[in-house]
């Protein structure tokens, strides 16, 4: 009995969480504008989405926003976190502690302060959107790194040192790769941030241009078009297709990429 | 001329150096020199600065003040890469990422020796620490013993003129320990480099040093060969550390006479003037058990425990438990004289001032 219960609440879990996504895979492949009625199994959507120029457009923004901030929000938070790492105890804890407060605050606070504050000095647009994305992602990667920087041998970078590589070559052969898994971790955490963003993104975007989240946003008000459930089932497609890569992948590197974000939550 | 080859002969030369973390001083004008060809090892409690003297040696500390020479050159400034010394890490510090060959070459690649004279080197390394065949093997699919004997291998491919060894086998288990204490000794002998080997296991210092130079509190309490350290402690902390003792409170009578427990013993350790007030070293084996009335005192045995090859008794004479070590067994409950030759009543000067006093104190 207490088996069966056990059982039941897990599949009433994952039907709770699954469900809403099969309805909208189905959703994708209705021929027919309605939702409450199918129409047959089409893929007019999925070619309509790749005719859609300003959805072509958004996607570009949002994947290169998305990529180009988490990658300089890495470089930034890596060396923060090697900083960091290497400062006095009680110095250390004011600086994650100040870090960490962005990381609490409320996106609305985030987008408001970010948009008052750029809309001083530059035109709101793509570059405005893009340092609002960077300064948001830098916290969550260095929170991502910091641990792994801290847990890692500092005795392999001397061990580096001792066997007769100078300080930048011990670095990027032995400490680098050390902690790769983690800042990787990070990045990928930065990815899926930004692309999710919206609240940040619509204060701070300016007039002139959208990201997918915002694009959304805006159609809702005339209904959505049913190619946004292809472009949705999409998304969900890549994301399943990277996790199922992810888990193939053998070795530590995975292992440590997960203790990270376990930290993190 | 004489004077010269001394001087030719020494390879490191450590000259008043201090060393200190904030407020906390490590290392208190601490001179040492180490001749080539040495087993040096530096023994002494966690927190004593054996470990920070090998770091200063090795090039990760720079110290406040005080001077390190190399073959009689000055190498303060020069950075742990570009010193002719390698360093076996407590913690193995193998590169994760890279296989065991990778482990061993890596510092033959930075110094871009030939790939031929690299496979070479590789193949001799571990045909030297008994891991012929684990090339290809990761560091995290290895016993730690053999993650050890990598290490080492990656250390001595470099052909340094010093080892440094920082508790390389604290971490693994008395039988593997063992072993590896006489592998390190082969090694020493087949390639004739120097050893610095800091330890805080005086068993392991006594087995396989040359010289052993005791530390502590940032303080060199004695140096000399592990004979002398044993038999011949310069005070109590040395004599406590190294080995078990009885440690008593004693006040020298005459020349060959010291007073203890209310009882005269006979020793030999002249130097000090009658009425003086010493510490009195015994060591447990020294210690004869004989028939009650026989021996020079007469005590109460209080606990025998069988140790394998003696056996461990507690004797208890006049409210001081004597700590005797013998093959012969004595029951517990029954009465027993003991009996100390005079040239095995060690006496020690007490300590006088607060900061020699303080070396005592743990």
């Amino acid at each position: 009995m207490k088996r069966f219960c056990m059982r039941f609440y897990l599949a009433l879990a994952f039907v709770f969480l699954y469900t809403p996504i099969l309805i909208l895979i189905v959703l994708s492949f209705n021929d027919s504008r309605v939702r409450s009625s199918w129409g047959g199994f089409t893929l007019k959507w999925y070619a309509q989405l790749f005719s859609d120029a300003t959805l072509l457009t958004a996607l570009k923004n949002t994947l290169s926003i998305a990529l180009i901030s988490a990658g300089i929000a890495s470089l930034i938070a890596l060396m923060a976190a090697l900083g960091v790492d290497a400062m006095r105890k009680n110095h250390a804890v004011v600086v994650i502690n100040l870090g960490n407060i962005p990381v609490l605050n409320a996106d609305i606070v985030t987008g408001i302060i970010l948009m008052l504050t750029m809309g001083r000095f530059m035109k709101l647009g793509y570059a405005s959107i893009l340092i609002a994305h960077i300064t948001f992602n830098i916290p969550y990667v260095f929170l991502s790194v910091l641990p792994a920087i801290k847990n890692c041998n500092r005795s392999v970078y001397e061990a580096a040192r001792d066997l007769g590589a100078d300080a930048g070559t011990a670095f990027f052969r032995v400490l680098l790769p050390d902690i790769m898994p983690s800042l990787m971790g990070g990045f990928f955490m930065a990815v899926t941030l930004s692309m999710d963003d919206f609240v940040v993104t619509y204060f701070t975007r300016g007039a002139g241009i959208d990201t997918l989240s915002t694009l959304i946003y805006g159609q809702l008000k005339r209904g959505l078009k049913p190619e946004m459930y292809a472009l949705s089932s999409m998304i969900f497609f890549v994301v399943l297709l990277i996790l199922i890569a992810g888990n193939l992948i053998p070795g530590g590197a995975k292992r440590r990429d997960n203790d990270a974000v376990w930290k993190r939550i | 001329m004489e004077k010269t080859l001394i001087q030719n002969d020494i390879l490191i030369d450590l000259k008043h150096i201090t060393k200190s973390f904030g407020s906390h001083m490590v290392l208190d004008d601490f001179s040492l020199y180490i001749r080539k060809n040495e087993f040096v090892t530096l023994l002494g409690p966690s927190g004593c600065g054996k470990t920070t003297t090998l770091r200063i040696i090795a090039g990760f500390e720079t110290p406040d003040t005080g001077e390190v020479f190399f073959e009689g050159k000055n190498i303060n400034s020069l950075p742990p890469e570009k010193r002719e010394i390698n360093t076996v890490f407590q913690k193995y510090s193998l590169f994760t990422h890279m296989t065991i060959a990778e482990n061993i070459a890596f510092g033959l690649k930075i110094r871009k020796k030939p790939k031929a004279y690299i496979e070479e080197k590789i193949k001799y390394a571990l045909e030297l620490v008994g891991l012929t065949g684990f090339e290809d093997r990761c560091p995290e699919t290895l016993s730690g013993g053999q993650q050890q004997r990598i290490a080492i291998a990656r250390a001595i491919v470099n052909e340094p003129k010093i080892l440094l060894l920082d508790e390389p086998l604290g971490a693994l288990d008395l039988k593997l320990r063992q072993s590896m204490q006489l592998e390190l000794m082969r090694l020493k002998n087949e390639l004739g480099i120097t050893f610095v080997y800091v330890t805080h296991d005086q068993e392991e210092a006594l087995t396989m040093s040359d010289t052993i130079v005791i530390m502590n509190q940032g303080y060199i309490q004695q140096i000399g060969t592990p004979e002398d350290i044993y038999n011949e402690p310069e005070n109590a902390f040395v004599a406590d550390f190294i080995g078990d003792v009885n440690m008593l409170d004693g006040k020298v009578i005459s020349k060959s006479a010291v007073e203890m427990l209310g009882t005269s013993f006979p020793c030999t350790d002249e130097g000090f003037e009658a009425g003086t007030k010493v510490d009195v070293v015994i060591r447990p084996e020294d210690i004869v058990l004989t028939n009650p009335g026989e021996g020079t005192i007469d005590g109460l045995v209080e606990e025998v425990i069988f140790k394998g090859v003696h056996y461990q008794m507690k004797v208890r004479c006049r409210g001081y438990a004597f700590f005797v070590c013998s093959t012969v067994c004595r029951e517990a409950g029954s009465k027993a004289g003991l009996q100390i030759d005079p040239f095995n009543i060690r006496l020690m000067p007490k300590p006088q001032s607060d900061d020699e006093r303080a070396v005592h104190e743990e």
